[in-house]
């Protein structure tokens, strides 16, 4: 993918000045919440399992490409959110931003989903895999090495989520034509028109017969 | 998005307590719309009761009922063994709906529950009386392409946009409801609501209510069904119109006839009188066009949506040929 865009073109240890303006941005949001929480927050109901408060961040346990995390987390941020900006995985992409586009897809409990629709709250105890969890070390899944093969991306700012639309799409039983794929692959769109290769590249997947 | 608080209740009794209670909190589920509408800044709930860990997800029949458990994904009711034998054309509406990916985090009480999509609804610049009671309805003399034509009012002339809501009409469901004042049951025609003068008001749910589960009842429509879906492109996206058809034929003669149409009004719209015209008929052509000549008789339409007239009485036609062709 080499095509794809690059988040941080400079010294990967260095922050540029849009990853200052991204802290300051953090730390006066902190302190305007500070400013505005109400002395009483919101009370919990003597049978409420779990609360956060306005401004308060939660404890969320979760899984994420095989890996424990331990996260607060304020209740409003997505889960597409919490990947990019508190974990910096941010191979998953943030198009529309509204369940539009799917180049956030990724996989919860093994299911896809739009992770731009869903709190990070709601993700207690789940387990994620996004673009970054593909891989086996250095050897590419053969979805992502289709896509390679195929020329499945031009831009390439859509097709994690492609991939990981791809590679649900076949463990779901969903790739058994061109059609069904076209059909099953309707959430991600792709605006450079790669379509015609996408599906290629997920019909040589599931007619190889590899292990997804 | 705005800030808000955040509860889990342990129980549904909880989490009907803690909706009673604020004014301002809201059930989420799946979260596919209200979250949308919530970056929209077209909802801004102080208060958010996440349902998801209630015991609310199953598919079970019994006495030929079947039901299905508020919290049971689009994906899962669509794919299930019950759901494709005993109503096909759910299965099938679901799948014309959205895309995988939001199937597999949209429940069935949340699809229920989801907003129009009308533009002026989404564009908090705009006036609109459904967001906004009062404030005026930019859609009438406005872009209307997307609008209803059946029981619109001069409030609001915004559309349901399920796809799912269209089958469970069609099939007789029944809304399963618990609330502040016990248990209720609504009748799947009834739970849904016309703009009137209170077009802010989608369905009856009663403050603090919450769907718990749909029922459909045994039909004999397990066979000569079909939902045609007419969009802008050819998947994932919402209907220009739709129709569901469900047929019961034997000895080449209709016995019994499901119509309902979705894209076309502000609720899930049955065509009773059009399903009359059907019965002891055979299927053919021409008793199909005179049932979507009698579907269409009531309807009005606006400056950019008088298309879908035809449109409709040419979808009714074709999913019926196409249901009996099963």
């Amino acid at each position: 993918m080499s095509q794809a865009p690059n988040e941080n073109p400079s010294c990967p240890g260095k922050k540029d000045k849009h990853e200052a303006r991204r802290d300051f941005l953090k730390q006066s949001s902190a302190l305007m919440a500070l400013a505005l929480t109400p002395p009483l927050v919101v009370k919990a109901g003597e049978h409420d399992e779990t609360i956060a408060g306005l401004f308060e961040k939660m404890p969320v346990s979760m899984e994420i490409n095989g890996k424990a995390y331990q996260l607060s987390v304020e209740p409003r941020v997505t889960l597409l959110d919490l990947l990019r900006e508190q974990l910096h995985l941010t191979g998953t992409k943030k198009g529309c931003d509204h369940g539009q586009c799917g180049a956030c897809t990724v996989h919860v409990n093994g299911q896809r989903i739009n992770s731009c629709l869903t709190l990070a709250v709601m993700q207690e105890g789940k387990k994620i895999t996004t673009i970054e969890g593909l891989a086996q070390g250095d050897t590419l899944h053969p979805v992502q090495e289709a896509f390679i093969k195929h020329d499945g991306f031009q831009c390439g700012y859509c097709t994690p989520g492609q991939i990981m639309s791809a590679v649900a799409c076949i463990r779901e039983g969903h790739a058994g034509s061109p059609e069904e794929i076209r059909e099953f692959m309707s959430g991600n769109i792709c605006r450079c028109g790669a379509y015609d290769n996408i599906v290629a590249a997920i019909t040589e997947v599931k007619q190889g017969g590899h292990t997804v | 998005m705005n800030q808000f608080s955040y509860v889990r209740p342990a129980s549904q009794q909880a989490a009907i307590d803690a909706i009673t209670r604020d004014s301002s909190a809201r059930f989420i589920a799946g979260g596919t719309n209200l979250l949308d509408l919530m970056k929209n800044g077209v909802l801004a709930p102080e208060k958010l009761v996440d349902i998801n860990r209630l015991p609310l997800k199953n598919i079970t029949l019994n006495n030929n009922i079947l039901h299905i458990g508020a919290l049971t994904l689009n994906s899962e009711v669509a794919a299930h063994p019950l759901v494709k034998t005993h109503h096909p054309l759910l299965s099938q509406v679901l799948l014309a709906g959205a895309s995988q990916q939001l199937r597999n985090m949209a429940t069935t009480g949340g699809n229920m529950m989801q907003r129009t999509r009308c533009s002026y609804f989404y564009d908090i610049t705009m006036p609109c009386n459904k967001r906004t009671p009062g404030s005026g309805c930019s859609a009438i003399g406005g872009i209307n392409r997307m609008h209803a034509i059946f029981g619109a009012s001069d409030q609001c002339i915004a559309v349901h946009p399920s796809d799912m809501c269209i089958a469970l009409v069609a099939l007789d469901a029944t809304v399963l409801v618990a609330g502040p004042k016990g248990n209720r049951r609504i009748p799947f025609g009834e739970f849904h609501r016309l703009p009137g003068n209170t077009p802010d008001k989608d369905n009856n749910l009663g403050k603090g209510e919450l769907i718990t589960g749909i029922e459909i009842p045994h039909s004999p429509f397990t066979q000569n069904v079909y939902y045609l879906k007419v969009r802008d492109r050819a998947s994932y996206a919402f209907a220009l119109v739709s129709v569901a058809a469900a047929l019961d034929i034997s000895n080449n003669t209709i016995r019994g006839a499901r119509l309902a149409m979705g894209g076309v009004a502000h609720k899930p719209w049955r065509l009773h009188e059009a399903e009359k015209t059907l019965i002891g008929k055979s299927p053919t052509a021409d008793n199909f066009r005179i049932a979507a000549t009698v579907a269409t008789q009531s309807a009005r339409t606006y400056q950019h949506n008088a298309f879908k007239v035809p449109m409709a009485q040419n979808s009714i036609v074709t999913a019926l040929q196409k249901a009996a062709a099963v």
